[in-house]
């Protein structure tokens, strides 16, 4: 089937060399950070992880989301969403490469990272992390594969992946459970010893992830023939999962504004007061969020009025929740889990040229795999349909 | 088999290309390391001292797996004092035990370091970050890049 | 020649596994050999403890000089590099004061004598160490004397295990440290490469020499270590008797620095 990647219009074909470049460029900023160490990134002894790490748990959102699609259409038999699920899928694998590729590069030495296999340690959440991970890409290749390649002969998807796809929406669940571990488990960060910590993943992911993939039905809309809500209305049952998703986010959000602030412990709002305010004379952050906070709101409003059945309205409503939840996690709840620091100073965090280069180099390798999967995808559905 | 002509062919042409250094050295002579097993620091001790922890082909077949196995004995469970086959007893350290006799004998390199100032970031200092010539003699020959070198070094002791 | 496209791509593969397959067997066979006959012990000095930990009297830490003679005496020691950039730092003791050292609920009327009161800080060799259960490697480990000591060979970077110290304890090589070494480099220990963490390591290369760590051999009695297992050790005996404060303990880590605040006698 990968065949189908390696024809297409003038248009596809300066996309993916426009990607290639970006990649590029974000590998030769890697053999930068590779030959020169951790310190070209803005990272610090205090503020130990950054963009990468952030990037890493957004995304391991957008992966886990892909589950919100396949519930409904495989144990309630929502067939709305029949012709959008593989579109998820195919979401869901470069979403995990990219994961992976961000752990990869935040490594200080990556030539050992079999090291993580050949010394297995059960008692770190990483180690699970890898598993679920490494396990999520498997079934999403094993089932997005299988069922495309037996929708394209026209005959229903082989008995065994059934079991599968049923294990996949548990497993879509603990990866982002697992991911919210690695934070939530650790003492004297306070801003992520919280018990809600994986609620709110799963919140933020899944009005993050779907809103990702309503904008690229719009995409596939635009540059193929092939219609992925053909008037059944897909899109908006997709809409009404990030709407209350968002709602339900947002809604934790304020219960942990509520503890930290109400029970007036220090260390508990010290991180979202410099978040929100700034602490000690720092600001940095504080316009950022208060841009989410709006970008959140303004999202919701516009989901949840008719606006939502308006084409422009809706994709500036889904961009402001995929923005406010991408600073949120994707930048923010990393970063500010470090500071204040151990020793109650505010030491800053601010990602470099050559860090954000790296990053782009990723999300181009992303953005390359879902043009070339969603491109078969979109080809096996074309060579039906005529 | 479909296309079995083209695809046997470019299997050839890979293959070819593949094997092309082997056979553009056939035949020639590429003289091995000299390996001075008898070096001046090695003769300065005594008689009783100067064979190595194990037999020279033991160490010849088997030194990296031995180095890991110190490593891990004496980073990881305190073990700091090896005893081997013959059941003596040698301190686990590359820097003393080892370089006591194979450090290199050439040059004396002082180890000190530059002023940081003036050093660029990110460039290690070439008077740490030379393997010594007896380990580097059949390394390169074998073009082998052991790490050890980037974290330990010769101290000046070992290199007078 | 009459095979299909999947048969030869099956053949094709089965023989390479079947190479592959041979040659990891016969290697693994000839890593058998390498263990023959041979034996490890411990250093005959080495000094042997069921928990090691420190105290440290505040006390006699009169002057700036007193401290910076201790640090400087351990970051020789062990080749920790200075860096220009506070970004890079890498530190295994160092000085903070008494108001950043104990961080939290603040005693507004303690004059500022004591808040900015300097205090020794370095890793707590925590008895339920977050960082050892952290690392994915187990390239921070804790020994059965309860050090938690680092394997710079393994560790592969990933700095979860700067995020689970309460304490702040743990460096990180963002750069090459060896141009950042200042004056003669140490003989005694090697220095590190770029993109591995490290702390202090109560110095488990001089006790397996019989000798007490660096920073308390230049303390002039203020660093107190000793076994904290032992009832008749130093250490247990100022635990036991004196008022001790230790970092954050209501975190349930059970640090094993402990400091003795108010001077020997009075407390």
């Amino acid at each position: 089937m990968l065949e189908k990647a390696l024809s297409g219009s003038k248009r596809y074909w300066i996309w993916v060399t426009l990607l290639l470049a970006v990649i590029a460029v974000g590998l030769f900023a890697y053999m930068n950070q590779f030959n020169n160490g951790l310190g070209v990134t803005g990272m610090s002894r205090d503020v130990s992880w950054g963009l990468y790490i952030a990037q890493f748990t957004f995304l391991v959102g957008v992966a886990a989301s892909a589950v919100m699609l396949v519930l409904p259409y495989y144990l309630h038999d929502f067939k709305k969403f029949g012709k959008m699920v593989i579109l998820g899928e195919f979401l869901a694998i470069p979403a995990v490469i990219m994961c992976i590729l961000f752990i990869f590069v935040d490594l200080g030495q990556p030539m050992r990272i079999m090291n993580v296999i050949l010394h297995p340690s059960p008692r770190s959440v990483m180690f699970y992390d890898m598993i679920v991970l490494c396990g999520y890409l498997l079934i999403n290749l094993v089932v997005g594969w299988t069922t495309l390649g037996a929708e394209r002969k026209g005959a229903p998807s082989p008995k065994w992946v059934k079991p599968i796809i049923y294990l996949s929406i548990p497993w879509a669940v603990s990866i982002h459970t697992v991911t919210a571990f690695l934070y939530a488990g650790l003492p004297g960060r306070h801003l992520w010893l919280s018990a809600i910590m994986a609620a709110r993943f799963l919140a933020s992911a899944f009005a993050a992830g779907p809103a990702i993939l309503i904008l690229l039905c719009f995409i596939v809309k635009k540059v193929s023939k092939f219609d992925p809500d053909p008037g059944v209305g897909a899109i908006q049952s997709l809409v009404k999962i990030v709407r209350y998703a968002m709602i339900a986010n947002v809604f934790f959000y304020i219960l942990e504004l509520f503890t930290a602030f109400y029970s007036n412990i220090p260390e508990y709002s010290a991180p979202l007061r410099y978040i929100f305010f700034g602490l000690d004379g720092h600001t940095s952050l504080v316009p950022i969020m208060w841009t989410a906070t709006a970008l959140a709101f303004l999202g919701i409003a516009l989901l949840v009025f008719p606006t939502r059945k308006n084409g422009a309205a809706l994709t500036v409503g889904l961009l402001s929740i995929i923005t406010a939840n991408w600073i949120d996690k994707g930048m923010i709840l990393i970063v500010a889990g470090f500071v204040p620091n151990s020793f109650e100073r505010v030491i800053e965090y601010a990602p470099t040229l050559n860090e954000i280069l790296v990053t782009l180099g990723v999300y181009a390798i992303g953005a390359l795999l879902i043009t070339i999967l969603y491109k078969v995808a979109i080809s096996v559905r074309e060579e039906k349909a005529s | 088999m479909y296309k079995g002509g083209k695809i046997f062919a470019s299997l050839i042409i890979f293959a070819a290309l593949f094997t092309i250094p082997f056979f553009y050295n056939m035949g020639k002579v590429n003289a091995g390391p000299d390996v001075a097993l008898n070096t001046a620091a090695i003769q300065q001790l005594p008689a009783s001292e100067q064979q190595c922890v194990e037999s020279p082909e033991f160490m010849r077949a088997n030194h990296m797996q031995l180095l890991n196995q110190w490593r891990e004995e004496a980073v990881r469970n305190g073990q700091t004092v090896y005893v081997n086959s013959q059941g003596k007893e040698f301190e686990i350290s590359l820097q003393d035990t080892c370089l006591k006799c194979h450090a290199t004998e050439s040059a004396s390199k002082p180890a000190v370091l530059n002023n940081p100032v003036s050093t660029t970031a990110g460039v290690s200092n070439p008077a740490l970050n030379e393997s010594p010539e007896f380990c580097a003699s059949c390394h390169d020959y074998s073009a082998v890049k052991p790490l050890c070198w980037s974290c330990h070094f010769e101290p000046k002791e070992a290199t007078k | 020649m009459s095979i299909n496209r999947r048969q030869f791509l099956r053949r094709a593969g089965m023989i390479t596994a079947l190479g592959l397959g041979s040659s990891f067997i016969i290697s693994g066979f000839r890593k058998k050999e390498v263990a023959e006959a041979a034996g490890f012990a411990k250093a005959p000095k080495d000094l042997p403890a069921k928990r090691w930990a420190m105290v440290v009297d505040m006390s006699k830490f009169k002057t700036e000089a007193d401290i910076n003679g201790v640090i400087e005496a351990c970051h020789k020691l062990h080749n920790v590099p200075k860096f220009p950039n506070t970004k890079d730092e890498i530190k295994w003791i160092w000085k903070d004061d008494y108001h950043h050292t104990f961080a939290g609920g603040h005693n507004e009327y303690l004059d500022d004598h004591v808040l900015h009161s300097p205090f020794m800080v370095l890793c707590n060799h925590c008895e339920n160490p977050p960082c050892v259960k952290a690392c994915p490697t187990q390239a921070t480990f804790q020994r059965p004397d309860g050090i938690v000591a680092m394997d710079f060979h393994r560790c592969i970077g990933c700095r979860f295990c700067m995020g689970a110290c309460p304490f702040g304890a743990r460096s990180f090589n963002f750069r090459d440290p060896r141009p950042f070494i200042e004056g003669e480099i140490s003989p005694d220990y090697p220095t590190r490469t770029p993109g591995v963490v490290e702390k202090c390591n109560f110095c488990y290369e001089r006790l397996a020499d019989g000798l007490m760590p660096a920073c308390v051999e230049k303390s002039n009695g203020g660093l107190i270590f000793g076994d904290l297992d032992d009832p008749n050790s130093e250490v247990r005996k100022i635990v036991s008797t004196k008022f001790t404060i230790r970092r954050k303990p209501e975190l349930g880590t059970q640090p094993s620095v402990y400091y003795l605040v108010g001077g020997g006698e009075d407390a």
